[in-house]
């Protein structure tokens, strides 16, 4: 916060209730929306017929807000900046400076952590499952895993997911694919003394052909596939079963050798 | 330490098992404790195993001229002969302060690995399954998986190695619980094993029910019971497929799979539409009518399978592979 103040046009100035918005307990997911980009009307076509009492909202987040009004009004005009606040912060934070904001966070893990023994607590983006408002939830986006997850918080289970939109977590990869981790065919396997379980190992077996199949499209387009063990010299597939009880199936080992061949 | 003289109101494992961060865990009966068969090999596991086992059990150490002597009714060679204890046996320690932290520290070692056997006891598997029902070990973080009841598990049977995790039957796949306060419970008090035979051995859960639909006794009804690789094919990972799997999007256009940030991981989440190209057997058979292929795993009753597939080529009779059980591994069930 201390190096935007420097950057800032209005580095004299505080931001009261923005100060206030990010700070307040269960506020976490969002950043601090500039100055400069909240006075550019531009940024804010279309969102006046969104909210009630637009001005007054926008003018409470901006800190110019001088209406002489009862409590009740009052409270009004603080939830629609609320709202406001939201609606802006899904267009702000798929903007340049918004992204790096965000991304500041994603490294603190503002956004908590994958749930998923196997992404090692890799930090989570929030994420819309729509982009209109009070349809859903915001949930939480893994890149390692590519999966979607409940917050862990009942007080971050009800924001509105519209607020993060269904495109920025993806744009933010997009933009810094530096970011995006290598991915692991590391997983669980069920098992009952020692044995894999008949059902689950041969779901798990057909996956495992799902994985080949999009490794050698992704091979014959010269793309990399971003799994750290791909095209090394084990195969993918077999590292569940190197714990086996059970010898390696020898059927399979010559399929994968000829995988090889293949790519 | 508790007396059993004095009627202490709570025993030592009730008090165990009520204590913040172990919600997960059954209460193992003394019946259970008392039987030496399940305690085979834990002797040596832990320090001071006869006194861990006395506070476990609420047995009061009382002075006792021949501790060291066995008696010899039933006496069983095959385990460490000098360290059988049974319940009421009386024994004299002088305890010290810094003995006594060491004893409780190993009581709850040895109950946990107790515990990782006793959960997989017909007896103890039971008390697990009125705990899944009540909701005592959560639900799915996974957003598809719709708060689908997850099991405690272990990823090691040795205890040090990975604190408790929680494993998913609608995804198959493992997570880190969402409280700190269960990240300092060994994931061996549970093992790797109870999360899969809870599957083999409560078949009629419906898995995907949550809420107070499972206590409310939700079972897969009897027009689902089609069976696929021994279990109902509704219950095959039913968070999982083509309609469970999240399609990164920006602005409605679909990520393609060629983008460097472009989808990798859909076949986690992945399942056939037509779920009977699972069937190993028959589909094997199909594309490949001469090869070897061996396979072990798990049928519904919990007895390991072997499914020698094209076997019989040897005797010089072709056709479709067999199923056929060995006596290996039998479960305790
Ligand atoms: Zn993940
Ligand atoms: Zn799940």
């Amino acid at each position: 916060m201390m190096d935007e103040f420097a950057s800032e046009s209005d580095s004299d100035y505080t931001s009261y209730w923005r100060d206030w918005f990010i700070s307040s307990r269960g506020n976490e997911y969002f950043c601090e929306i500039d100055e400069d980009y909240l006075t550019d009307r531009f940024n804010l076509t279309g969102l006046n017929t969104e909210v009630q009492y637009y001005q007054y909202a926008l003018d409470l987040i901006t800190d110019v807000f001088d209406l002489d009004c009862d409590d009740e009004m009052r409270e009004t005009i603080e939830k629609s900046a609320r709202h406001l606040y939201g609606l802006i912060h899904a267009r702000y934070i798929v903007t340049t400076r918004g992204l790096a904001k965000m991304l500041d966070k994603y490294k603190k893990a503002d956004f908590g952590k994958c749930p998923r023994v196997f992404c090692h607590s890799h930090p989570l983006l929030p994420m819309g499952q729509t982009d209109a408002p009070h349809q859903k939830p915001v949930k939480l986006y893994c890149v390692r895993c590519e999966d979607v997850y409940n917050p862990k918080s009942s007080r971050h289970a009800a924001i509105d997911g519209a607020y993060f939109g269904t495109s920025f977590h993806n744009i933010m990869f997009q933009v810094y694919p530096a970011l995006v981790p290598p991915k692991s065919s590391e997983r669980y396997v069920p098992r009952v003394y020692g044995f894999k379980v008949h059902a689950s190992a041969s779901l798990i077996r057909w996956q495992n052909g799902q994985r080949h199949k999009m490794l050698r499209r992704l091979r014959k387009m010269e793309v990399e596939s971003g799994f750290k063990d791909d095209g090394g010299a084990e195969d993918l597939d077999e590292e569940d079963d190197e714990e086996d009880d059970v010898e390696l199936d020898e059927l399979d080992r010559a399929e994968a050798d000829a995988m090889h061949v293949v790519g | 330490m508790m007396s059993s003289s004095s009627g202490t109101p709570e025993s030592w494992i009730s008090s165990f098992c009520s204590l913040l961060g172990h919600e997960y865990f059954a209460e193992v009966s003394e019946e259970f404790i008392e039987d030496d068969f399940n305690l085979t090999g834990l002797q040596t596991q832990v320090a001071m195993y006869k006194e861990a086992l006395e506070m476990i059990l609420d047995v009061e150490p009382e002075e006792d001229e021949d501790e060291d002597e066995e008696d010899e009714e039933e006496e069983d060679e095959s385990i460490e002969g000098a360290d059988r204890m049974r319940h009421g046996e009386r024994r004299n320690h002088s305890r010290i302060a810094s003995d006594l932290s060491v004893i409780e520290s190993s009581a709850e070692m040895l109950y946990g690995l107790i515990h990782q056997r006793f959960i997989c006891s017909r007896a103890g598997i039971q008390q697990m399954s009125e705990k899944y029902e009540l909701g005592h070990f959560g639900v799915c973080p996974r957003n598809h998986c719709e708060q689908a009841r997850t099991l405690p598990v272990g990823l090691s049977d040795i205890p040090g190695e990975e604190t408790v995790k929680l494993f998913c039957p609608s995804c198959l796949d493992v997570y880190v619980p969402p409280n700190s306060r269960f990240q300092t419970v060994d994931g061996a008090f549970f093992g790797r094993t109870f999360g899969a035979l809870f599957l083999l051995t409560f078949p009629e859960y419906d898995l995907t029910k949550r809420g107070a639909d499972v206590l409310a006794g939700a079972r897969i009804s009897d027009n689902d019971k089609e069976m696929l690789n021994g279990m109902y094919t509704c219950n095959i990972a039913p968070g999982l497929g083509s309609a469970k799997i999240y399609e990164p999007r920006i602005y409605g256009f679909r990520v393609s799979e060629l983008a460097r940030s472009g989808p990798r991981m859909q076949w986690l989440r992945d399942k056939p539409d037509d779920l009977s190209e699972l069937d190993e057997a028959r589909k094997f058979a199909e594309d490949n009518p001469d090869s070897d292929d061996d396979d072990e795993s798990m049928n519904l009753h919990g007895r390991p399978v072997r499914r020698l597939r094209q076997q019989r080529k040897n005797h010089g009779q072709g056709g479709s592979p067999v199923p056929m059980e060995t006596n290996g591994a039998e479960s305790e069930l």
